[in-house]
């Protein structure tokens, strides 16, 4: 079975600097990790090729310091990465990311099973998944907390919805974005990480993927970022003494105050 | 006009879940009426599935058209499936702004519409306005776990596509004296993404994301007594017991009771954290009209959120409240 994964670079830290002329981020400089939802996604991929044999491998769209990410991908099972790396996809929106990353995927062989994290902690849009599975043509199902049992043909899945979990079947090939209930990431070993420093990362850019400078970056993208501020904390904090009892007293009162709640 | 369908304006897409319209299209409905009379345009409604008589409540709630797309019967609502119906309609009747639900449903339809459309989408808006220089709909939304506020706007393509969150916005005072207008549309879709095997009964019947009243535990929630005590307040102020990361990691509680940036995003009208340190990535989460921290720690973050803070032991703080409820 030939499984690709798409992960992404994020910041560490959500305290991120901001290019103030063009509003977008500021990737160079700032420690980074693999998406928390990805890891579930990778440990997903790597369980299922234990079970049924195949391939996995990762793509990144990012900076060229993202390899680091990638190699720690394969610290962790995945058999190869590509990272897409080009100027010209700079400033993409979630569309362009997810044309970018369709393209590379159509170049490097269409997989049966396509696996995402539910969505990034930066940008926190969950958009990109099923943004990718549009243009790629794939049927999608999002929010999977379970891959019950998968074959050559189809997965059964359970999702989690709004008004509780399902059963789906999807016929392949799919993409899934996973919960972070889905498993536990195991940590890379040791020979994992050498596999991981010593694996050839492929490197494609905007030519390579044969892509139209206006339909990746910032000139793909059909949104703007027009302005970006600091959100202020406006709450007046009102601090409630005394013993428990007293606190718990005065505290009843000011909620009684506020309406109808306790 | 076309087909007896006023073009263009703004419209909401109708969600259906389990127990009728989900709430949020009436709080879009809201926004989509403040919008259309800054843009001088009619707001629509779009359904799609049965007609199921719920069209007068989306007229009262501020549609001037429904729009009524049906479609062979589904269990669940499929992405591709409306996908399809959105595109063709869109395309035909051409609206300048669309607006959905950021439900489950509605984060995984809309990004795929959008691609499909080849249109620019806004996650999560806090924030809807036109601007009156260039008639665009600016978007605000959090980003970088609610660390900034981005406005966005898609100058070029349309519709301009924007997904809120449920209870960001209030739902209108309904007005049952306006017309109802409903537009039918017959479409046969065929495409699906996936096939419907079953509802899992749940075990956890709860949901923390439109519960009123939240009473969140964290790491400095102390023992197993002091969870149940907090289970027994939930339960007699008419609440649900929700979680930070650390006790769901820990296999204390259930994902499906996480609160924050990994987990869900949670709007109630009392939040009260009981021994929640409050790191951005869980305050990422909380949308509630009023905070209430209970902390040993002085020095918790939590607290710069809070309306109102106690510094006091958890298991006391919550002796004290059960003994006089």
């Amino acid at each position: 079975m030939k499984i690709y994964v798409c992960v992404k670079q994020v910041p560490a830290s959500n305290e991120t600097l901001l290019d103030p002329v063009t509003h977008t981020i500021i990737r160079e400089g700032t420690q980074s990790i693999l998406n928390p939802f990805d890891a579930y996604a990778v440990e997903e991929a790597v369980r299922i090729k234990a079970r049924r044999g195949g391939s996995v491998t990762a793509f990144t769209m990012g900076i060229p310091s993202a390899e680091s990410t990638l190699r720690r991908v394969i610290a962790v099972g995945a058999d190869d990465a590509v990272l897409l790396t080009d100027r010209a996809f700079a400033g993409s929106d979630t569309l362009a990311t997810a044309r970018t990353l369709a393209a590379a995927v159509k170049q490097r062989g269409m997989p049966d099973l396509l696996l995402c994290g539910k969505m990034a902690t930066d940008g926190d849009t969950a958009q990109v998944g099923p943004m990718l599975a549009e243009c790629l043509g794939f049927p999608h199902i999002s929010d999977v907390a379970e891959i019950e049992e998968t074959d050559e043909e189809a997965c059964v899945v359970r999702k989690m919805t709004d008004d509780g979990y399902v059963r789906l079947r999807i016929r392949l090939p799919a993409l899934l974005t996973v919960l972070k209930e889905i498993n536990i990431p195991r940590l890379p070993s040791v020979s994992g990480v050498l596999r991981g420093e010593q694996a050839e990362i492929v490197r494609m850019t905007g030519e390579a993927l044969e892509m139209n400078a206006d339909r990746t970056g910032l000139a793909g993208s059909a949104t703007r970022v027009v302005s970006t501020e600091r959100p202020v904390l406006t709450r007046k904090t009102i601090w409630i003494e005394g013993t428990p009892a007293e606190q718990a007293g005065k505290l009843r009162s000011f909620l009684q105050e506020g309406g109808p709640i306790c | 006009m076309l087909n007896g369908i006023e073009t263009g304006g703004v419209w909401v897409y109708s969600e259906q879940g389990a127990a009728g319209i989900r709430p949020v299209t009436y709080e879009l409905l809201g926004q989509a009426a403040r919008l259309a009379h800054a843009m001088k345009r009619p707001v629509t409604a779009v359904m799609i599935g049965r007609d199921n008589d719920q069209a007068a409540s989306l007229a009262a709630c501020g549609a001037d058209q429904v729009l009524l797309a049906e479609i062979p019967d589904e269990v669940l609502p499929d992405e591709l499936a409306h996908t399809m119906v959105l595109t063709e309609l869109t395309r035909k009747y051409q609206p300048a702004i669309l607006l959905m639900g950021a439900t489950g449903f509605g984060r995984s339809l809309a990004p795929r519409l959008a691609a499909r459309l080849e249109t620019g989408l806004t996650a999560d808006c806090t924030g809807l306005e036109i601007d009156p220089k260039t008639g665009l709909l600016r978007q605000t939304r959090p980003a970088f776990g609610g660390n900034l506020l981005a406005t966005i706007v898609c100058p070029e393509k349309t519709p301009q596509m924007a997904t809120v969150r449920p209870k960001v916005f209030p739902k209108p005072v309904p007005d049952e004296s306006r017309p109802v207008r409903i537009i039918r549309e017959r479409i046969e879709s065929t495409d699906r993404c996936f096939e419907f095997i079953e509802r899992i009964p749940a075990a956890e019947e709860t949901d923390i994301g439109t519960a009123g009243v939240l009473i969140s535990i964290g790491q400095g929630i102390g023992g197993t007594e002091n969870i149940a005590m907090a289970e027994e307040l939930a339960r007699r102020m008419g609440g649900v017991l929700s979680s930070s990361r650390p006790l769901v990691d820990s296999g204390v509680m259930p994902y499906a009771r996480q609160v924050g940036q990994t987990g869900k995003t949670v709007t109630p009208k009392l939040y009260l954290a009981l021994g929640i340190s409050g790191a951005i990535q869980h305050m990422a989460g909380v949308a509630a009209k009023t905070i209430v921290a209970v902390n040993t720690d002085p020095d918790a973050p939590i607290f710069g959120y809070a309306d109102y803070a106690l510094r006091c032991d958890c298991g006391e703080f919550l002796r004290a409240m059960l003994e006089k409820n």
